[in-house]
């Protein structure tokens, strides 16, 4: 247990932050130096303009974890609400980007209001489901699954399919966190199952190519199913010991796309190895455990859902990423987070850790 | 929310939801647990299962083998003069991918150097049809001041690089162009006959002349380079090489200095000039004009220029010494001569040269050229004045069938063997030919003027040459030959061409030839030889033959009538000869198309050719002696 408050409070505890958690983050940023270094082809400017956005972000994550969680509570609607509304604003005057409308310009900031919706979705429905007793009602269900779908829709529109997926998990997470009865929450899978055609009929051409694709990339090795076996064959030619840092062939001569962002896991796997790919798992397994834990002893439902839905969101990012790289999922564009290079997503992630560590450490403080 | 909270006056109880929430989040870490798992599955079937499969793929992907091309051999003249050689020519390349502004960069290289405009369309052309990663070339054969301004200039052009190849040339250009031919690029046609691992990385072959005869020994074998590449399919480096071996020099048995005495004495006329030793078969000189730039087609030669000088009316391709058909005209007597005294002709008996010849029972008149007669003549001076009644006489006794029999004893009708591709065996007429050819049958006619030539009789220059080296050498057609030797530069080997090959031997004897040569002799330094002019002062004796072959026949048109011939239906000129008589050391066969007559166009090419052999080379030889101090 920690000391009571008092005057002799260590530094970690004063500025709200969890250590072990933090640790962990700043060993996964630190790795993710070396590896966008190797990554993006040992170009010093890359790496110095993702050591800023660290910096940026590592501000950031402070700045959050002093706002008390009640505060956090309070502001979720409206940080939904205006994140909904970016949504829209990105449809209609938005900057196209890699494929997809998805940014909005901001003066000299340029940001994407669907990265800061992986953040304010399982605020907001943890908002919603905590205001009445556990397990959740029909009604604020219905709301719930609103709040998750209407976002999803408007990111599929931009299109990003990655990170409506995303975005469906960070609502599930904490749906399913908050109790939700099984029935319910078959009858919602139901429901997205029902979707599913719809859905299929929505994606563009290239997003249902790459479906097909993962199921036979080598019906069209130069064409659709170029990304996944190139990454692949990165992958699979590491073996256990991997071909070390900066030799990774796939990587430095530019055979894995998006090296930097997306299939930057595959450049570290390649490099490292499958030794060096579980050390990072369980690296990024720590991190998400530390959240669970500090979830799991949070002592009142709001901070225990949005602690424990924050984290199986940062999960599940993981997942999508490393299953897409391995072949086990579609291509869907997402970084991998904290290691990408990559300015949006590196602040949201960290502003999420933010409120994790808000949540967690200012417990005390409500009592 | 305080009024939202009244309204429906929820009952908290906050040990339930702690029970609920903290059960789901075990149910949410074993979930976390089991999604990890299928990637750390997914991660050791890829990278421990199928490892030996990624891996190839992966070495595969980046490793390729570059084929590096092989130095062509040079070609080389009998003195150690190159005839085709190989220089560094420069291609501007440019990528597309490393280019930000591909027409502004086009624009400010042109402020450096020239370029075309069928280039620039090309390469405008090709850059829509290939990726933007791969090299396309701007400008072909850039001269060396033009590389080296790019090579000063280059970093202000990302993208572009100057490429270094060795582009075949042939420093004597047209003078050679008919014996050592070209190199070209290598044709869908010629992709079907070559063995193209041969040929990785080389994008020329030899096409025509020695060029294309040994091309083989010339072509060497190509190297390989091991090399990595990105996913652009850009070298990044070497991991081996394999270094090409390159192909052999061939040496000639050409003298480039006689070739060019010979081609500068034909001067611009059609025709063909042919050298030959008559003991070794050695050609030293080889002319056909017109002739052509060879350098054209190694630079690369657009179809539209190739089609003009293919259609060209004098036949600048045409290789007239070994493909040119023409009738021997007179050249053909000694032959004849020959073939009369082993019938048992008795070289004293004479005939009386009236100025015509009629066949029996006939008033068609056969005229001499000498239109008042020679009176009486016997063999030697049916020879060296070329008088046609007597040969009409001869032709009539041996007949065709015996004449077409000793026309091929001389090589006649059949190829001489020689190392180029492409060489006509010429006509040898008899009456089973004609039955085939013509479905009639053989007229007495036809055999008269047979025995001066004419009619359907054909030989090419060279195989008059190698029928006069005979006459020289004492009956051996020999195999005329272009190859002395084959050298490798690298090693110092030497593999020496074939020997002298004696084809066939003519059943005379030399007492027989040498009254033929009798004859020859004193057409050039006899008082009523036909090429009495050439021989004045001659400090060596010739033996030769001159010829003029009727395009329009005699009996056809009056002398007047011949004056106002248009200029390609005037006689061609010929002449045959070796000197010095008594010992031969060249043989020389000579067509000037539409020259005239053999006398006048043709004889006095084979005197500035032999004065250069016998006085002019000797003299210069012993100049250099002076010179080294050995006079």
């Amino acid at each position: 247990m920690r000391p009571p408050p008092g005057r002799n409070l260590d530094l970690v505890s004063r500025l709200h932050i969890d250590g072990a958690l933090f640790l962990g983050i700043i060993m996964l940023l630190v790795a993710g130096l070396f590896i966008v270094f190797s990554a993006g082809g040992e170009n010093w400017d890359l790496l110095q303009r993702h050591g800023i956005r660290i910096i940026i972000s590592l501000f950031i994550l402070l700045l959050i974890a002093q706002i008390p969680p009640h505060s956090l509570r309070r502001w979720s609607p409206y940080l939904f609400l205006f994140s909904v509304a970016s949504l829209v604003l990105v449809l209609l005057v938005g900057y196209v980007g890699r494929g997809a409308q998805s940014w909005l310009e901001l003066g000299i900031l340029r940001f994407q209001p669907s990265e800061v919706m992986k953040l304010a979705i399982p605020m907001v429905i943890v908002w919603i489901l905590t205001r009445r007793p556990l397990p959740p009602k029909l009604m604020d269900l219905i709301f719930a699954g609103i709040a998750t779908l209407l976002p999803s829709f408007l990111v599929v529109m931009q299109p990003d399919l990655g990170t409506a997926v995303l975005l469906i998990f960070s609502g599930l997470s904490a749906i399913f966190l908050a109790g939700v009865r099984w029935r319910h929450l078959l009858a919602m899978i139901a429901f997205v199952a029902a979707m599913a055609p719809y859905l299929w009929y929505q994606l563009h051409d290239h997003q249902r190519t790459r479906i097909v694709t993962m199921f036979n990339p080598w019906d069209d090795p130069m064409g659709s199913g170029y990304h996944i076996i190139q990454s692949q064959i990165a992958v699979g030619s590491a073996g256990i010991a991997g071909k070390g840092w900066l030799n990774g062939t796939q990587s430095q001569l530019e055979f894995i796309p998006e090296r930097s962002t997306d299939f930057i896991f595959a450049v570290y796997a390649e490099e490292f190895g499958l030794i060096g790919a579980i050390v990072l798992i369980v690296l990024y397994l720590f991190v998400i455990g530390r959240a669970l834990v500090l979830a799991y002893k949070a002592e009142d439902s709001y901070t225990r859902l949005l602690i424990g839905s924050l984290a199986l969101t940062f999960f599940f990012y993981i997942f999508v990423n490393t299953a897409m790289v391995t072949g086990v999922l579609p291509v869907v564009g997402i970084p991998l987070p904290l290691i990408s290079y990559g300015g949006t997503s590196m602040v949201t992630v960290m502003a999420a850790f933010g409120v994790i560590m808000s949540a967690s450490t200012h417990k005390r403080l409500m009592r | 929310m305080k009024t939202f909270l009244k309204i429906n006056l929820p009952i908290f109880d906050p040990k339930r939801d702690l029970s609920i929430t903290r059960f789901r989040l075990v149910l949410a870490t074993l979930l976390v647990l089991i999604l990890t798992s299928v990637v750390i599955a997914r991660l050791i079937n890829l990278q421990v299962l199928n490892y030996d499969r990624y891996k190839t793929l992966s070495v595969e992907n980046r490793v390729g083998l570059v084929p590096v091309p092989p130095v062509r051999g040079q070609i080389i003249d009998r003195n150690g003069q190159i005839l085709a050689d190989n220089h560094p020519a420069y291609e501007l390349e440019i990528l597309p991918d490393k280019v930000e502004n591909i027409e502004h960069t086009i624009k400010e290289i042109r402020k450096l150097i020239a370029l075309n405009e069928r280039e620039l369309e090309a390469f405008v052309r090709v850059l829509k049809l290939r990726p933007s990663f791969e090299p396309q070339i701007l400008k072909h054969n850039l001269s060396s001041e033009e590389a080296s301004i790019i090579a000063v200039n280059q970093h202000r052009f990302p993208g572009i690089s100057l490429r270094a190849n060795l582009r075949r040339t042939y420093p004597f250009s047209e003078l050679v162009a008919h014996v050592v031919g070209y190199v070209s690029r290598i044709s869908d046609e010629d992709l079907k006959n070559i063995d193209l691992t041969a040929y990785r990385g080389t994008r020329y072959i030899g096409k025509v002349g020695v060029e294309a005869n040994y091309e083989e020994e010339l072509l060497g074998v190509a190297g390989y380079e091991t090399v990595e590449f990105n996913a652009h399919g850009r070298i990044i480096r070497s991991l081996d090489y394999q270094s090409p071996t390159a192909g052999w020099n061939v040496n000639l048995t050409l003298d480039i200095e006689l070739q060019r005495v010979a081609h500068d004495a034909l001067g611009n006329r059609k025709g063909s000039v042919v050298v030959l030793q008559p003991n070794s078969g050695d050609v030293l000189a080889l002319v056909s004009s017109p002739d052509y730039d060879p350098n054209l087609f190694s630079k690369g030669l657009s179809v539209k220029s190739y089609d003009i000088l293919r259609n060209s009316p004098g036949k600048p391709l045409m290789n007239r010494a070994i493909y040119g058909r023409y009738a021997p005209g007179s050249t053909i007597k000694p032959i004849l001569g020959v073939s009369a005294l082993e019938d048992g002709f008795d070289f004293e008996r004479k005939i009386f040269c009236e100025g015509e010849f009629h066949l029996p029972g006939r008033d068609r008149p056969y005229r001499c050229w000498k239109r008042d007669g020679h009176g009486e003549v016997n063999l030697v001076e049916a020879i060296a004045q070329s008088c046609d009644v007597f040969f009409y006489e001869l032709s009539l006794t041996l007949g065709i069938e015996q004449m077409a029999r000793w026309f091929r004893h001389f090589g006649l009708g059949k190829e001489t063997k020689v190392d180029l591709n492409g060489e006509s065996i010429g006509l040898v007429p008899d009456s089973a030919w004609k039955k085939s050819a013509y479905d009639e049958s053989w007229f007495p006619g036809e055999t008269v003027i047979t025995g001066i030539g004419q009619g359907y009789l054909l030989a090419t220059p060279l195989q008059l040459a190698v029928a006069t080296a005979a006459i020289a050498n004492n009956g051996k057609i020999i195999k005329p030959r272009l190859l002395s030797h084959l050298e490798n530069t690298e090693t110092g080997d030497i593999l020496m061409g074939p020997d002298v090959e004696v084809m066939s031997r003519i059943p005379t004897s030399s007492s027989m030839l040498s009254i033929i040569s009798k004859g020859m002799i004193d057409v050039v330094h006899g008082s009523k030889g036909t090429a009495r002019a050439t021989g004045i002062g001659l400090p060596y004796i010739i033996a030769g033959k001159t010829g003029t072959s009727q395009l329009i026949s005699i009996t056809d048109h009056d002398e007047k009538d011949r004056i106002n011939t248009p200029d390609n239906l005037v006689d061609h000129a010929l002449f045959v000869a070796f000197a010095p008589a008594d010992n031969p050391r060249i043989v020389i066969a000579i067509v000037v198309e539409n020259g005239g007559s053999g006398s006048k166009a043709a004889a006095p090419i084979a005197k500035k050719i032999f004065d250069y052999y016998f006085i002019d080379r000797l003299l210069r030889a012993s100049a250099t002696w002076k010179e080294f101090g050995f006079g």
